[in-house]
């Protein structure tokens, strides 16, 4: 890449600098007296030659960098332009094509800091001439840099077997690639498989994702590592290393057949996570019917034999001897070139704001648990009941719980009023009861969501705008004796008003995971405020993050429906797609470098860096010094700042080249 | 139809006086339902908030002056708006800006505080007359800790007993403290919530300058209202003294082993949160703390406690409006505590003791249940 030009070949007295001066337009020229500075650019040291143009980032403005350096033999190059976030590597490719290496390349931002900023034309040329100036002083100093590539594992960890982990996996895999999906859960399927019907279609959330889960259990080029996580990543995009736990299950999987006898003998139970506390479950237990895998988990916690050292029903049930007391966690290394986190979210525990009543009162419930009772794979076979089997005649269904609220989170959790117009449709038809929506703002703002309010206003149910104050079983009248009675204002009568119903199903918010802190910090990845994964860019880049080769998907990256997670992650997909179909990464050329002459060993680089890439050893010198793997190395200059010796420095910002740039500030 | 011409020079003022909260709300209607008057009449808490987002606040409304400043709403409301700061913008609109009338007992109230520094309208001279039986000493340079009764206790005979189980504890314990009397003015914290900001204003800098020419660090007091505006308020003034709510220091002395309670004293005591001790300024456990250190004593909880405690309805100047019979939060409070069985209700707040007392008596229930200050409990139990 870009000619096989050494510092040393450079003869430093030769040095022959382009400069180009760009209008953007009237972005620069309007504030800034773009041909002065070219003109004075022209009398600079080493420059042989400057020049003004509207639009440098346009092919002709590319076309006269690269003929300049042809037929005037230059070798560095300066554009003052936007900033470098912009067209750096735009400028750098032309110098690329015209046969300069791209780090002999330096930019000047007059723009965002400079004609953006002043309104003051003198000023801003004299400001725009001395950020010039200083590019010319640096670039002087540049070294072509060698630009490094490896070849890209086509290998891909997905973390997280909701509807998100799914998609992305079944998307990479159908193009025969290895997919390794690892699900801290005895099953795939997520919040989703919890799910009764999906809004604003209404269509049966199991029989929409369980074709999906049927495939990724089947699929050749899909290895499930269910009951598992993720214990340590090293390495960086193209070839991470991940260790994954493989939880003991005391039940082999070759083994076992799935014929269920284990669950139906075993007598102890549990609170079913499942049916969200609505049932029991096994202690030895497959989460419902079409879990994927279709094998069961022995729950320590609730087993008798682990508790009591007696018991061992199952083992001597099962016909093929697969119960296993003695298995152990395994440890599983994997090697793979991306990763995309799918992780889902937490359902808001609503116990918190205590004037709802939830906890204390049986009737009121959670969406999540509203989902069970409707599903027919729920505790009551999808019908609608209170806690004592009667059928409900009223209903309130409370929005807003945890959500737009900065006693809890600030945001909205886009799905509530949603998922509350689908409860409220479903209890319509299931029951007939007289429905009350207390909401704060309709937010309907999807395909078919605003169709869907429609429908669900024509069957009758009531709208009451506003925010509800409390949930109480105390009766201040005979018509609200034996009931629930839900306390809000009534902002569009202006008035207080009491609704007596027998079930209150609360639209609770979806929030981080409890555990995304520490997720974040083994993938190196970042949080937002609100505790959801961070994007590289919240318009522009929001399947991608800081750490390269480290994707999101899903409800992990804030909450969202469905028709949104499963486009975000096909998006994370075919990012991963792309970078298998390149075959190699292209490794940061300005990476750290440690003058061994210098060097004493002491270590601090290697304990500083976020990367881990120095390590001291002894390498061809007898004492040990500091090396830098530079495939690991991301340039961001911790280690130089901290050598006690000076012996770091980082290439492209080594120290003659910032002071160049000072000394030729300081000069007026 | 009603035009929107919005009142600016007002809304300016609104603005100014601290309100510009205001435009954070959503219009969720939380304030409203959760605003204990809607318990025994109607009070649209978030209407006001909207007629000032507009510039369309009725000044003449009567409304304006019902908050009683409890902070239930400002707890939860979910914008974090600070709707009692809202209430003291647009009262003050009235009382000193002078868009509508002040009614007429809280005018009185002013003018009297303005005068004589309190708000009987009684002479300076003679507010540390309840401290003569209690030998109390004059508070000099050197002595440890100033004891601010509150108005109420110093003038009102009925209430008096506060003070005079206070500086009966002080002294048993062997504390070194003193009065200021004359030199004492009201704290200010309640005419400021009626919107009175310059009345304010002036209590508060000339009490700042008393406690600092005596050369007061600490002052001990008997109400929530002066708790909070020494130490929220008074600093920004350039008043930084320590100050403690007798819950707090009683709860000390026991601790210290200073006083030592063996009176038995067997009966069941409910206790009220006054607003200003807990949902202002978070102190729940100190007061409860103390009574269970009382021996023979049963503690019961009302159902609406602690962070969700219902107002005695004495708070942001409503301690000198007349309440409706029928409209008082007091008499809910009161039977609620009949109702748990309580046969004492135990207050930290010389407003909460009026209002209860008075309840007592309109209600005639003065058989089953009567109204303690913490101070007065431990004061027997010694
Ligand atoms: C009551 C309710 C009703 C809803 N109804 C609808 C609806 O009708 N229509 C609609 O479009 N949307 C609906 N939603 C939203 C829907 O649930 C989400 O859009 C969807 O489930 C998001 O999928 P996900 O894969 O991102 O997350 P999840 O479903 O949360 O899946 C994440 C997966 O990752 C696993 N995991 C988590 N952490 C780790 C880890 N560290 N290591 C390994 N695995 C891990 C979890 O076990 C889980 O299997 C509803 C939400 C609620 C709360």
């Amino acid at each position: 890449m870009g000619g096989n030009i050494t510092a040393e070949a450079l003869d430093r007295d030769e040095r022959r600098i382009g400069v180009y001066i760009c209008h953007c337009g009237l972005n620069i020229a309007d504030t800034v007296d773009v041909e002065a500075v070219a003109n004075y650019a022209g009398t600079l040291n080493s420059v042989a030659v400057a020049r003004d143009y509207r639009f440098m980032c346009s092919d002709p403005g590319q076309d006269l960098i690269k003929n300049d350096i042809k037929e005037l033999n230059l070798n560095r190059v300066v554009v003052a332009s936007c900033s470098p976030r912009m067209h750096e590597p735009t400028f750098r490719k032309a110098c690329e094509a015209a046969s300069l290496n791209p780090y002999l390349f330096e930019m000047a931002n007059i723009r965002e800091d400079c004609s953006w900023v002043h309104d003051d034309r003198e000023v801003a040329t004299q400001k725009a001439k001395a950020l010039v100036r200083a590019a010319v002083a640096r670039v002087y100093y540049n070294d072509p840099l060698e630009i490094k590539e490896i070849p890209f594992n086509p290998d891909t960890l997905v973390v997280g077997g909701g509807i998100a982990g799914i998609q992305a996996a079944l998307e990479i895999a159908d193009s025969e690639h290895k997919v390794y999906l690892v699900e801290r859960d005895p099953s795939i399927g997520g919040h989703m498989i919890q799910l009764d019907k999906t809004f604003p279609t209404l269509d049966c959330s199991q029989c929409i994702l369980t074709p999906k889960m049927a495939a990724v259990g089947a699929h050749p080029y899909i290895e499930l590592l269910s009951y598992s996580e993720v214990e340590e990543v090293s390495g960086f995009v193209g070839a991470f290393k991940v260790k994954v736990r493989k939880k003991a299950r005391y039940v082999d999987e070759d083994k076992c057949t799935g014929c269920g006898l284990c669950q139906e003998k075993c007598p102890w139970t549990a609170d079913s996570e499942y049916d969200v506390g609505l049932s029991k479950r096994k202690a030895i237990y497959t989460p419902f019917a079409q879990a994927i895998p279709n094998v069961p988990v022995i729950d320590r916690d609730s087993c008798a034999y682990f508790l009591k050292g007696k018991c061992r029903a199952c083992e001597k049930f099962c016909e093929t001897g697969a119960i296993d007391f003695e298995q152990v966690d395994q440890f599983i290394e994997l090697e793979v070139g991306a990763i995309i986190l799918a992780t889902g979210y937490d359902a808001f525990d609503p116990s918190t704001i205590s004037q709802y009543g939830y906890g204390i009162y049986d009737n009121v419930i959670t969406g999540l648990q509203f989902e069970r009772l409707s599903a027919a794979t729920g505790p009551t076979g999808g019908e609608i009941r209170l806690k004592d089997g009667r059928k409900p005649e009223s209903v309130a269904i409370i929005h807003c719980v945890g959500s737009r609220d900065q006693n809890y989170h600030e945001y909205c959790s886009r799905v509530c009023c949603m998922y509350g117009l689908k409860v409220a449709h479903i209890v319509k038809d299931k029951t007939n009861a007289d429905v009350y929506e207390m909401y704060i703002d309709m937010r309907c703002f999807g395909e078919g969501y605003e169709e869907f309010y429609k429908r669900v206003s024509e069957e009758g149910v009531n709208f009451i705008r506003g925010k509800v104050a409390k949930v109480t079983d105390k009766a201040v009248s005979e018509e609200e004796e034996g009931k629930l009675v839900v306390i809000c204002e009534d902002t569009l009568l202006g008035s207080i008003i009491r609704v007596p119903v027998d079930m209150v199903v609360l639209c609770i918010a979806l929030e981080a995971r409890s555990d995304a802190e520490e997720v974040a910090r083994k993938f190196i990845i970042s949080r937002r405020a609100d505790g959801f994964f961070l994007e590289r860019h919240v318009k522009l880049d929001p399947v991608a993050t800081p750490s390269d080769g480290v994707l999101i998907a899903g409800c992990c990256q804030g909450p969202k429906d469905i028709p949104d997670t499963v486009v975000q992650a096909s998006a994370a997909a075919a990012r991963v797609l792309a970078m298998i179909s390149k075959g190699r990464v292209t490794l940061e050329a300005s990476v750290s470098h440690v003058n061994e002459d210098l060097c004493i060993g002491c270590g601090r680089c290697e304990e500083l860096c976020e990367f881990h890439a120095p390590k001291v050893g002894i390498y061809e010198k007898p004492m040990p010094v500091s090396r830098v793997n530079e495939a690991l190395c991301k340039g961001c200059g911790a280690c130089a700042v901290a050598c006690p010796t000076g012996a770091i420095s980082i290439k492209h910002f080594k120290p003659e080249q910032i002071l160049a740039m000072v000394d030729a500030l300081a000069e007026t | 139809m009603q035009a929107l011409t919005p009142y600016k020079d007002a809304i300016d003022i609104v603005k100014e006086a601290g309100g510009e909260a205001f435009e954070q709300c959503y219009q969720c209607g939380l304030c409203s339902g959760t605003c204990p008057w809607n318990l025994v009449t109607s009070f649209i808490v978030r209407r006001l908030i909207h007629q000032a987002q507009l510039g369309l606040v009725d000044f003449e409304d009567d409304d304006l002056w019902l908050c009683a400043t409890c902070g239930a709403c400002v707890a939860r409301c979910p914008r974090g708006v600070e709707i009692i700061d809202i209430m003291r913008a647009m009262r003050n609109v009235v009382a000193e800006v002078g868009a509508a009338k002040v009614p007429d007992s809280l005018r009185i109230t002013a003018k009297n505080i303005a005068s004589a520094g309190n708000p009987q309208g009684e002479a300076r001279e003679i507010r540390g007359n309840w401290a003569e039986e209690s030998k109390v000493k004059t508070f000099t340079e050197g002595t440890e800790l100033l004891y601010f009764s509150c108005c109420v206790p110093a003038y009102d005979p009925k209430v008096r007993r506060i003070a005079q189980a206070t500086a009966g504890i002080l002294n048993k314990a062997g504390v070194d403290f003193g009065i200021l009397g004359a030199k004492e003015s009201c704290c200010g914290e309640s005419i400021r919530k009626a919107g009175n900001e310059s009345i304010f204003q002036s209590l508060a800098n000339s009490n700042i300058q008393a406690f600092t020419e005596s050369g007061v660090s600490k002052v001990l007091v008997s109400s929530p209202h002066c708790y909070h505006t020494f130490k929220n308020e008074y600093p920004a003034l350039g008043g930084n003294f320590e100050v403690v709510h007798t819950a707090q220091y009683l709860l000390e002395l026991i601790r210290d082993q200073k006083l030592k309670l063996t009176k038995e004293l067997n009966k069941k005591v409910a206790y009220q949160d006054p607003c200003y001790l807990g949902r202002h300024n978070g102190i729940y456990d100190e007061p409860r703390e103390v009574l269970r250190s009382i021996p023979g004593l049963e503690l019961i909880e009302l159902p609406d406690s602690r962070e969700e405690s219902i107002c005695c309805g004495g708070g942001g100047g409503r301690i000198w409006i007349e309440t409706k019979k029928g409209e008082r939060f007091s008499d809910l409070r009161l039977e609620q505590a009949i109702e748990a069985g309580a046969e004492i209700l135990a207050v930290a707040c010389p407003y909460c003791m009026l209002n209860f007392d008075d309840s007592v008596l309109t209600m005639d229930k003065g058989e089953i249940i009567e109204i303690r200050d913490i101070s007065e409990l431990v004061w027997g139990a010694i």
